[in-house]
């Protein structure tokens, strides 16, 4: 008898969805499946990663496609959804004229809390993102990183049963980077909160979900557990040479060897198959290169999304 | 080592069924402007009239060689035509950062990303106005019956006019609606309350004013539909059955204000959006 635990319902379900911008698509014919827990929403700027969000929010109306959050369709139950979603947006957000924990017990009777249970809400979960001491301050005068966690905590405060984070680090200092993160990954890893994390920083995404979709230029280019990802199809090498590099990185693309350009003159190359090390130094012996440096990798989600996104 | 732990815990409380945002929408704006002295100051001012009036039928119910002031329908038209400047000065102070500030705090995301419609997020709002220039319309007007009858002893002038219940109801319930609309649609096309303030106040004005120049060119007051304020007061003389200062015909003003409603209806359609696409 098989003891594997059978796999979880996805939060998300997202099919052939297309959205338009006038005549631009921002997501053309998407399909993705968010399994529960952290699943981290990557691409560069202009993705169409915070467009999926909204769109999932039903604040935009797809041209064509289909999706259900939590077992439900978005296009029939959006108010029922929103109640079971946590929203923290990328710009600056907040209600204009109130302190912070005036504004998260409103958020809160807003997203249907009674009023004691939404301010005592709004207290414990001020203390948890860490704002405990700020409480009683005006939002518009707080800091930006203090900007970014108290709309972590408006959209945790009605206890919600997803989150979207959409670039929830965004203009904070390495420190407050750092607790965001650690609060993320309690919330995702210790509270059993399902999260779509949505950002453009990989490092963000590799440290907080264990899931990732790569959106490329309105696109599903990869998805997947971010381990499978990175995980046994291929081998890594740093690899460093002297002369023509730029000459050598297409004799690399030629022999079906990905090359992305790592720190200074150190080529990041990924053999996609068994032939490792040997593929390169037979290479190497071949054009008479003279290899300087060659050292085995692990596979990065960096390594994932370049190869996913086509860059070099 | 902490008595109470402060980590995340999660809500198994109850929770209010959906449709119910607006009222806490609309029951945290009244309490932040009752929060404002200046407002509340102003509120204060905007109930004198009626204290004036209230003094009046005290002596027209008491002394009889005051009779003169005693009170008719007419004088209910007036009263509610005096609060035209306090209804225009608190249309002005409490709506025009309704909408505007919230876009320009980007809070409409926060709104919206709740479970709560645009719909109701604009009741609430609505609420919040019409409220207040209700309190300063038709709450004085009905306290005004209310004490003609106690102050008289009793029912002779409102069973004579009992027409004036409705007539109240309606004169203010249309003024509430159409300026509460306006006033938001205003509000949603600008980031700035203060600009949202001058656009409110340059088109009640500048409408009057061009009807005023059409009225003089013209020598026909049948033009009077031209003027937001216009088309109130003309309402206003047709449901309490006075002599109308304009000649329009009613159905004009009723289908002017119906535009105007559905204008600003139209208006805030499109622009409370939980984002805002620029194509």
């Amino acid at each position: 008898m098989s003891m594997s635990e059978p796999a979880a319902d996805p939060v998300v379900i997202i099919n052939s969805l297309t959205v338009l911008y006038g005549k631009q698509r921002a997501l053309n014919d998407v399909t993705a499946s968010f399994p529960p827990g952290a699943v981290g929403l990557l691409g560069p700027n202009g993705a169409g990663k915070s467009t999926l969000l909204k769109t999932l929010l039903g604040f935009i109306k797809p041209a064509a496609g289909s999706m259900t959050v939590l077992g439900l369709d978005v296009a029939a139950s959006p108010a029922e959804i929103r109640a079971r979603l946590g929203y923290m947006p990328e710009i600056d957000a907040h209600i204009p004229g109130m302190n912070a924990v005036s504004f998260v017990a409103y958020c809160a009777q807003l997203a249907g809390l009674p009023p004691v249970d939404a301010m005592q809400r709004a207290h414990e979960v001020l203390y948890y993102v860490g704002l405990g001491e700020a409480r009683y301050r005006n939002v518009e005068t707080y800091s930006t990183g203090m900007k970014q966690r108290i709309k972590l905590a408006q959209a945790l405060v009605h206890d919600p049963d997803l989150l979207f984070l959409d670039e929830p680090t965004n203009g904070m200092d390495p420190k407050g980077r750092e607790e965001m993160l650690e609060l993320i990954r309690d919330l995702a890893r210790n509270k059993g909160m399902n999260l779509i994390l949505s950002s453009h920083l990989l490092p963000d995404v590799e440290y907080t979900c264990d899931h990732v979709i790569v959106l490329h230029q309105a696109s599903v280019a990869a998805q997947g557990p971010i381990d499978e990802l990175k995980g046994p199809r291929g081998s890594v090498f740093e690899f460093r040479i002297k002369g023509d590099r730029a000459a050598f990185s297409r004799l690399l693309h030629d022999e079906g060897l990905t090359v992305h350009a790592g720190e200074e003159d150190v080529m990041r190359v990924f053999v996609p198959d068994q032939r490792g090390a040997h593929a390169l130094f037979a290479l190497a012996a071949r054009h008479g290169v003279q290899v300087r440096h060659l050292r085995p990798s692990l596979p990065t989600l960096e390594d994932v999304f370049a190869q996913a996104v086509g860059e070099e | 080592m902490p008595i109470h732990d402060q980590s995340y815990r999660r809500y198994s409380g109850e929770r209010e069924r959906q449709g119910r945002a607006w009222t806490v929408i609309a029951g945290t704006g009244i309490k932040n402007m009752l929060g404002k002295r200046k407002f509340l100051g102003l509120l204060i001012v905007a109930w004198l009239p009626f204290v004036v009036r209230a003094v009046m039928m005290y002596f027209a119910a008491n002394f009889p060689q005051m009779s003169m002031i005693a009170p008719s329908p007419e004088s209910f038209r007036q009263f509610l035509d005096q609060q035209g400047i306090w209804t225009f000065f608190i249309t002005i102070f409490t709506g025009a950062g309704l909408v505007s500030n919230d876009l320009r705090a980007n809070a409409l995301q926060i709104y919206l990303s709740k479970p709560l419609g645009r719909a109701e997020y604009i009741a609430g709002k609505f609420a919040v106005l019409a409220f207040f220039l209700l309190l300063v319309t038709w709450l004085p007007a009905t306290m005004l019956l209310v004490i003609q009858v106690v102050f008289a002893g009793n029912l002779t002038f409102l069973s004579a006019n009992l027409f004036l219940i409705p007539a109240i109801l309606v004169a203010t319930g249309v003024e509430t609606i159409v300026l509460t609309m306006v006033m938001l649609a205003l509000s949603s096309l600008s980031k700035s309350a203060r600009f949202v303030g001058i656009m409110y106040a340059g088109m009640v004005l500048f409408t009057h004013a061009l009807y005023g120049v059409v009225l003089a060119v013209t020598r026909n007051s049948k033009f009077s539909w031209m003027s937001l304020q216009g088309n109130l007061q003309h309402l206003g003389d047709v449901v309490f059955r006075v002599e109308p200062r304009y000649d329009t015909p009613a159905w004009a003003t009723v289908l002017a204000l119906a535009v105007i409603v559905g204008g600003a209806a139209f208006v805030l359609e499109r622009r409370v959006r939980g984002v805002e696409v620029v194509t």
